[in-house]
């Protein structure tokens, strides 16, 4: 299985503020009656969004000005509570390819990047910038640049890095795991005979 | 050298180091529910994959089963189809699936243990991420998103990285009315919804070693909710007690080997950690949360705070959570008014937890107009219960007996509050929307809290409703 290698990821901008933004806020559970992941994609940040249009107020996400935007910025613990891997499906289906915030729940970081949607960290000053370069020019376009660990906007680069082993899986295109895991089933029987309670 | 256990589980269960330098971690016991499953079993069939290990898979269903109406097909079409696609998928190929009519379904975290499939010194994933519960057993057991199902299912392995260990001792005796749950609360409330992160939780200390295994589980329970993916307590005699006699546990012909393997599993007693912290028991109130994540929480004496009084990065959010709650900074948590009590969850709904509260409701009745619900865990904890005379307590008190399943802790199923109710409730979970509502609200707090609260009709001290000293 050959996968594309994730090097750099450009697009438009869209800052959604807030620390520990849950997987139950990303996709309330109520949406996860399914059996596949398809058609997820309009549930994104359903209530917070309709929570804000009843206020009479825009949600990011619904603004004319970032409609079509690739990357997702966001505050600390992005993804904090359930393992759902619907929360990131679901961003990927919405159309982001790459997600900026201060830190990342470890299950969501992990489920976006075996999708090779990468989650990169940034610091809080650098995040809140690039939140007022997006908002003052919505069609500006950032570069997420993973070899450099970098992102790039209006001539201003700023850091934004993944942990090695994320970059590395990204950068290699070997960012979902079965392919390697298949490669070595011999070794999984032999470990697995070495432990009783398998063998049981 | 002394080593965690951690470092021993991770070394007899690493099969090589990838390329990215990630382990290959053998999962001894895979668990599999209904709503992370069935993608994944689409997944190997694209892939034309099949099940390495189909008798280390274990299945059941709780997420979607309504806790009333329980017989089939379910009125929702789409609830329905997930029970038959679980039930489909483990058919084809051959997982044992504690379905419904078995008498034996429940929430997975409640079946593992209560089957004996949850054991020391193993590796346990489930799509869901109160996986850690399992820890409680000295497992090391984590929540893993659908692709990892897959991973798990067609190779029983998974890619990950070795968590860091921070040891969290807690000594000391808890103060009558103060449980497992104000424990977790608290230590959640310390260390932060995120301090966890990159970290497993080894929980220890003298009221560890003092609580019963189902007291471990509810802390273990909700480790992910400070941040950290796994949270274990070392296995000891109250562990293999529990474990004695259970449909998968080791037979008497294998009993003391497996024991000897259980108590070598455990941390060394020089093992060394990359954090430790420690809490007095005593320090210790029954708690509750005010906001809309888990470490928004406060003694039941102590008052919402105010704004100058959370740290300046944590405000946002603080004011996004009173509006939220329609609590007003400064002004205390008790006698707030409360719409609905719940009593269940993979945190509190074992047959302990229904024990100690039906011993203190006994002969009292809920308050007029708070719908009281009581979920058990499982289809067991409710035959127990219901042989006990536990379940008569509780409908005589005015609460519904329902079903097993996840009911309200989350809004997958009919139980589901509305509009901006508020509910007093023994599981994990505040954000906003958790319950099945949007602008639904939701209080963390211990089993008994959620008795006193459902008698009251507002949040109470239950040390004061039930006369506990």
């Amino acid at each position: 299985m050959s996968l594309e290698k994730i090097t750099q990821v450009t697009g438009r901008g869209v800052y959604v503020p807030g620390d520990d933004i849950d997987t139950d806020r990303i996709i309330p559970a109520r949406f996860m009656k399914c059996v596949t992941f398809d058609g997820l994609g309009e549930f994104t940040f359903k209530d917070a969004r309709a929570a804000t249009e009843a206020e009479k107020k825009v949600h990011p996400l619904d603004d004319p000005r970032f409609a079509g935007a690739g990357i997702l910025l966001s505050g600390s613990n992005f993804g904090c509570g359930s393992s759902r891997e619907h929360a990131p499906q679901a961003l990927y289906r919405f159309g982001f390819r790459a997600i900026l915030a201060e830190s990342f729940a470890e299950i969501f970081f992990g489920n976006s990047t075996t999708l090779g949607m990468p989650c990169a960290v940034m610091k809080p000053d650098d995040l809140r910038a690039v939140a007022a370069l997006i908002e003052s020019d919505p069609a500006a376009l950032l570069t997420v640049d993973l070899m450099e660990g970098k992102v790039s906007v209006a001539d201003m680069d700023f850091a934004a890095a993944l942990p090695e082993h994320a970059k590395e899986a990204l950068v290699t295109g070997r960012w979902d795991a079965i392919a390697d895991l298949l490669e070595s089933l011999d070794g999984v029987k032999a470990c697995a005979a070495k432990l009783p309670y398998m063998a049981a | 050298m002394s080593r965690t256990l951690l470092d021993k589980v991770w070394e007899s269960h690493a099969v090589r180091v990838l390329p990215n330098g990630s382990t290959q971690l053998l999962i001894g016991t895979h668990l599999i529910h209904e709503v992370t499953s069935p993608q994944a079993f689409g997944m190997l069939r694209d892939l034309g994959l099949k099940v390495l290990y189909p008798s280390r898979t274990f299945a059941t269903v709780d997420h979607i089963v309504p806790t009333d109406e329980r017989d089939e097909p379910f009125s929702d079409s789409l609830a329905d189809a997930m029970i038959k696609a679980l039930r489909k998928n483990c058919a084809d190929s051959g997982i044992k699936f504690f379905d419904l009519p078995t008498g034996q379904q429940g929430i997975i975290h409640i079946v593992g243990p209560e089957q004996g499939i949850t054991q020391p010194g193993t590796t346990i994933a489930c799509g869901d991420s109160h996986t850690s519960t399992h820890g409680a057993f000295g497992a090391i057991a984590f929540g893993i998103g659908t692709s990892q199902v897959r991973d798990v299912l067609a190779t029983q392995t998974m890619a990950i990285r070795k968590p860091k260990v921070r040891r969290i001792n807690v000594d000391g005796k808890l103060a009558p009315g103060v449980y497992s749950k104000d424990v977790i609360l608290h230590i959640i409330r310390q260390l932060g919804v995120n301090g966890g992160l990159g970290f497993a939780y080894e929980y220890g200390g003298g009221t560890f070693d003092a609580f019963t295994q189902e007291e471990r589980m509810t802390v273990c329970n909700m480790s992910i909710e400070g941040g950290a993916r796994v949270g274990y307590v070392n296995p000891d005699e109250t562990t293999f007690s529990y474990l004695r006699g259970r449909p998968y546990a080791p037979g008497a012909g294998q009993w003391n080997a497996a024991v000897a393997r259980w108590k070598a599993s455990a941390s060394d007693s020089g093992a060394s950690y990359d954090d430790v912290v420690a809490f007095r028991a005593e320090d210790i109130a029954p708690t509750v949360t005010w906001g809309i994540n888990p470490g928004q929480a406060i003694f039941i004496d102590e008052n919402v705070p105010r704004l100058d009084e959370v740290p300046e990065k944590d405000r946002a959010t603080a004011e996004e959570a009173l509006a939220h709650m329609h609590l007003k900074a400064g002004q205390p948590i008790k006698g707030t008014k409360v719409d609905v009590a719940f009593l269940g969850s993979c945190t509190n709904g074992r047959l302990s937890d229904l024990t100690e509260v039906a011993r203190h409701i006994k002969g009292r009745k809920v308050r007029a107009g708070v719908k009281a619900l009581v979920v058990p865990g499982s289809q067991a904890v409710a035959a127990l219960a219901e042989s006990m005379g536990l379940a008569a307590i509780f409908k005589d008190a005015g609460f519904e007996w329902r079903g097993a399943g996840c009911s309200m802790c989350l809004g997958m199923n009919p139980d589901q509050l509305v509009g901006d109710q508020l509910c007093a409730s023994s599981s994990n979970r505040n954000f906003k929307g958790r319950q099945g509502s949007p602008t639904g609200r939701t209080v963390l707090m211990s089993p008994l809290m959620v008795a006193a609260a459902a008698l009251t009709g507002e949040i109470s001290d239950a040390r004061e409703i039930f006369n506990v000293r």
